[in-house]
């Protein structure tokens, strides 16, 4: 088994009490202070998370669009130069490979994929290379740290020279944070306003560091994984492993917005149109309406006949109630649907609702 | 870590606080570390009768949920109540506010099988 990796923070972490535990091959915070805590920050103020476990790929030469085209379910050409996109890497038979954000540059593609499927993504990538494409593994010269909160902006702009309201949603730049080199991508995963910022790990101790200078008179708070997770469910973004993987196919995990099955050929396609017209469950949303916690693996039930299964499941720091996200049979999945949950043996009342669970996000302000 | 000296500890991670027969039970300052924010504990009944081992509750937090294991045989006769309210003073006080239930021991010979405060510390670290 390989030695359990350590991100250039990682000193950092210790030095502010990081709770640290193995995720993905990484030994990462999953909480400093407190999970409520540094939701609420995020929600409220800002937080900023270490994500340097994410995989980063280059994909270039002259037929890597065609390449990323023939790849990626979503459409590349539609991309400008400076754009990001969230998009997915299918199996012939509809299955997701992974999800990912690729970022259009001038003369190539940035693909940041989930450190879990890092080795089985490149696998898959170059198992199809066509023509003049070639793929480099950039994760280890790479870090990358997310700032995140309705004060994001007032907190990064004295860091950098341009303008960040110039900067719209799902769009990047090159720049200098603090004097380091940097991509400073307005993505993110907590529904709130934040960007993304990607530097050497050389250069990442020092931008953080310049972060939490920086945004300590509006509270910034240092967030782990614990945080990054309670906030991504309250938003139904859906998580490789628990609600995507292998077995699910885009379309009834709800990001048939991603599939475009008009743009031409790519892997997965005609299974995925399949997929469209003969859906037979739907990835939802449930509120328990008892004081009692979904968890993943507990079936979803309508007069004691399973009908679903959830996926991932939280205390919702921001709505103070049981939370789940699950599949559940189409007859079954319309909002509003009363159903109970098996919780560890005793059936807990629910309501399947809409996403998002939390609606006040700063995402696009 | 926090592991005070003058209670006895089992491999589950609780405290026992022994005043002749009657114990007091509540998680350590390891277990609530490793837990997180406690959202809720779900506790036996006052009378309730538990054999050392027996699981008698479940404490909840946001990422993990986990048994509660009785340390010791005997009769429910309290549970700490505050927690329904302030379910955090099991992470912030765990040895004193977060207490979660007291017991009339029916065998205090058991007492012997509970790990000392070093033993305990040494299983932790």
């Amino acid at each position: 088994m390989a030695a359990v990796k350590q991100t250039a923070l990682y000193k950092r972490h210790l030095e502010i009490n990081g709770n640290m535990v193995p995720f993905a091959g990484f030994l990462l915070p999953s909480y400093y202070t407190s999970i409520n805590q540094e939701h609420a920050a995020v929600r409220k103020k800002a937080g900023l998370f270490d994500v340097g476990h994410m995989g980063e790929f280059i994909v270039s030469g002259n037929d890597s669009s065609a390449f990323m085209q023939k790849m990626t379910v979503n459409d590349v050409l539609s991309l400008s130069t400076g754009q990001a996109q969230y998009s997915a890497m299918c199996y012939e038979n509809g299955g997701l490979v992974d999800d990912l954000l690729i970022y259009k540059r001038d003369e190539s593609y940035l693909l940041v994929v989930n450190a879990a499927n890092l080795e089985k993504d490149l696998q898959w990538l170059d198992d199809h290379v066509e023509g003049q494409v070639s793929i480099n593994n950039i994760s280890d010269a790479t870090n990358l740290i997310a700032l995140q909160g309705p004060k994001a902006r007032k907190i990064l702009q004295p860091l950098i020279d341009s303008d960040l309201t110039d900067l719209p949603i799902y769009h990047f730049m090159d720049g200098q944070v603090s004097d380091s080199r940097a991509m400073i991508a307005r993505t993110g995963y907590t529904g709130e306003l934040g960007y993304e910022i990607y530097a050497h790990p050389q250069y990442i101790v020092k931008i953080w560091d310049a972060i939490m200078k920086s945004g300590s008179e509006y509270g910034i708070k240092p967030a782990g994984l614990g945080s990054r997770d309670t906030l991504r469910m309250e938003m139904k973004y859906a998580l490789y492993g628990n609600d995507i993987d292998e077995t699910t196919n885009p379309i009834e995990a709800g990001l048939g917005w991603i599939v475009k099955l008009g743009k031409g050929h790519f892997l997965g396609k005609d299974a995925l149109r399949e997929a469209k017209d003969n859906l037979s469950r739907r990835l939802i949303c449930l509120e328990m309406t008892e004081r009692a916690i979904p968890r993943t693996g507990c079936r979803i039930l309508m007069d004691d006949e399973v009908v679903g299964h959830i996926t991932s499941g939280t205390m919702s720091p921001s709505l103070q109630k049981g939370i789940g996200i699950g599949y559940v049979n189409i007859p079954f999945s319309k909002t509003g649907t009363a159903v109970k949950v098996d919780i560890r043996g005793k059936q807990k009342s629910a309501e399947i609702v809409k996403a998002p669970f939390y609606e006040h996000g700063s995402l696009l302000e | 870590m926090n592991i005070p000296e003058k209670l006895f500890y089992t491999v589950e991670h609780e405290w026992v606080d022994f005043h002749q027969d009657e114990v007091t039970i509540g998680i350590t300052d390891y277990a609530q570390s490793q837990l997180g924010d406690v959202i809720f504990v779900e506790f036996p009944k006052v009378g309730d009768i538990f054999s050392a081992g027996d699981p008698f509750g479940e404490i909840e937090a946001v990422k993990t949920v986990s048994d509660l294991y009785a340390p010791v045989s005997g009769t429910v006769i309290a549970v700490n109540e505050i927690i329904e309210n302030e379910p955090e003073s099991v992470n912030s006080d765990p040895y004193g506010k977060g207490w979660l239930i007291k017991v009339q021991c029916s065998s205090p010979e058991e007492k012997p099988d509970l790990l000392s405060s070093a033993a305990y510390e040494e299983l932790v670290s």
